[in-house]
């Protein structure tokens, strides 16, 4: 293929790809369904912090997000240390930083398709499990939450497209994911469109997984639901 | 917390708004200009003519921009000589131009599918109508299904737009001194990390909700006719 040797460099960095995407992706749905609990409760407070949250998130570049994280909160934290008059360092690793932020940053947009999945529950359905006596919690469990996931699925897909892209970026804070080692290779070899392009072609395949896995789920998901 | 230096900086920030405002501005206009031909051809019944469409579609919304960006404006190195021969290279060789060209290239490929979807979408009882009418080809696209078209892509393209001012960070990473590439300068200068990154993020939060609101009074505008007609009293009284 004429990778000069680097080919296992670059599917290495696809596999860091793939597992900071489910990383991010398990905290992006855990942060969304809080989220979208906080903007459906009738508790002020939590409506405040929830739309605020996703105000914000939805305003700012994944980019300033990331380098605020990991360059900006550990200085942050040793200044606010320093003023209190202890004297630490904070030193953040890209995988933490780049999979903490990138699951906040969708966790908002997660947030959206919940809130949609949980709408779009019928209203009859909650009313009659709290007629059989059913608690919220149990009623979530029961009743809500498995129809939820079949109603979030197409969003979620969409949120994970996204953000499969987006961890392309964590390569400027020098994680050694696909990006990162197409940089490398690019550089050692001087062959940079060879490689940006090789990559380019791992990340269109993660792609075309993730529909092909996408259009499974929702199929299993809707497996008992009539069709017209 | 050093306000002194976010106050300093100012300047250096507004030159970036300016920079960030060119480079998204340019991109959305051409992109929207590439992005009408290509959902026609998109829609085509000629597979010759639909399938490198869809091709370039696919390929622009399947990966990531900074790897569109770091293919332009990196991988055009290692065809410098041809280029020079076509006398292209002056112009891959300005970050400025392969960011405009990958922001332009990237929007008009999403665009082209938002309007794919919103040009099928239109009613068929509106096309039927047309061609009752006697309109056909280009003037039933041009009175019937473009404007329609429009109409039903705006709130999904507000979002198109809302996206590439954000993506337009990007530029900074290959050398552009947009508003993330100067809080990435001073920040390295100075390590106000956390005071410049924020302002940074202000600034988007302020320009993202501007482009909002405009997009969103430009909506209410070309929707006018699907509205009640508002309470006309003094009419009335006239009378």
């Amino acid at each position: 293929m004429g990778l000069q040797g680097y080919g296992w460099l670059l599917l290495d960095g696809a596999k860091l790809t793939v597992l900071v995407g489910l990383c991010s992706m398990t905290i992006a749905i855990f942060l969304g369904l809080i989220a979208s609990w906080g903007k459906l409760t009738s508790a002020r407070f939590a409506r405040g912090i929830a739309n605020t949250y996703t105000t914000v998130i939805r305003g700012v570049p994944e980019l300033v997000l990331i380098l605020l994280v990991y360059y900006g909160v550990p200085t942050l934290i040793q200044d606010i240390a320093s003023a209190a008059g202890a004297d630490i360092i904070i030193d953040l690793n890209p995988f933490t930083a780049g999979v903490g932020t990138i699951g906040f940053i969708y966790g908002a947009f997660a947030t959206e398709v919940f809130r949609g999945a949980y709408l779009a529950v019928p209203r009859g359905q909650i009313e009659a499990a709290r007629a059989m006596g059913m608690s919220t919690a149990l009623t979530f469990r029961r009743v809500t939450l498995p129809q939820m996931w079949r109603f979030a699925l197409p969003g979620l897909g969409n949120v994970w497209m996204v953000l499969i892209k987006a961890t392309a970026l964590i390569s400027v804070i020098q994680l050694p994911e696909l990006m990162r080692n197409a940089d490398i290779a690019s550089r050692a070899t001087r062959m940079p469109f060879t490689f940006y392009f090789a990559a380019s072609i791992l990340y269109l395949l993660i792609t075309v997984a993730s529909m092909l896995f996408q259009q499974k789920a929702e199929s299993w998901a809707n497996r008992g639901v009539r069709r017209s | 917390m050093g306000l002194n230096i976010i106050w300093e900086s100012m300047p250096r920030f507004l030159d970036g708004t300016l920079i960030t405002i060119q480079i998204t501005a340019l991109s959305v206009i051409i992109g929207l200009c590439l992005a009408v031909p290509l959902a026609l051809m998109r829609v085509a019944k000629n597979p010759f003519v639909r399938g490198p469409v869809y091709a370039f579609i696919f390929y622009f919304r399947g990966t990531p921009l900074l790897v569109q960006i770091f293919l332009i404006y990196y991988g055009s190195g290692q065809f410098q000589n041809g280029l020079s021969q076509m006398g292209l290279w002056p112009f891959f060789r300005e970050a400025y131009f392969c960011a405009i060209m990958s922001l332009t290239l990237n929007t008009a490929a999403y665009t082209a599918e938002i309007l794919r979807g919103a040009i099928q979408g239109v009613p068929w009882g509106e096309i039927e109508a047309a061609r009752a009418c006697g309109m056909s080809g280009a003037l039933l696209y041009r009175r019937i299904i473009l404007p329609k078209a429009f109409r039903l892509a705006w709130p999904a393209y507000t979002n198109e737009v809302v996206f590439l001012l954000q993506a337009s960070s990007l530029v900074s990473i290959i050398t552009l001194m947009d508003i993330t590439g100067v809080a990435r300068v001073l920040a390295a200068r100075t390590f106000a990390f956390y005071e410049l990154f924020l302002t940074a993020a202000v600034i988007y939060l302020v320009l993202v909700y501007g482009v909002i609101w405009a997009f969103h009074r430009i909506e209410h505008r070309i929707s006018a006719h699907l509205r009640a007609a508002p309470e006309t009293t003094e009419s009335i009284g006239r009378l």
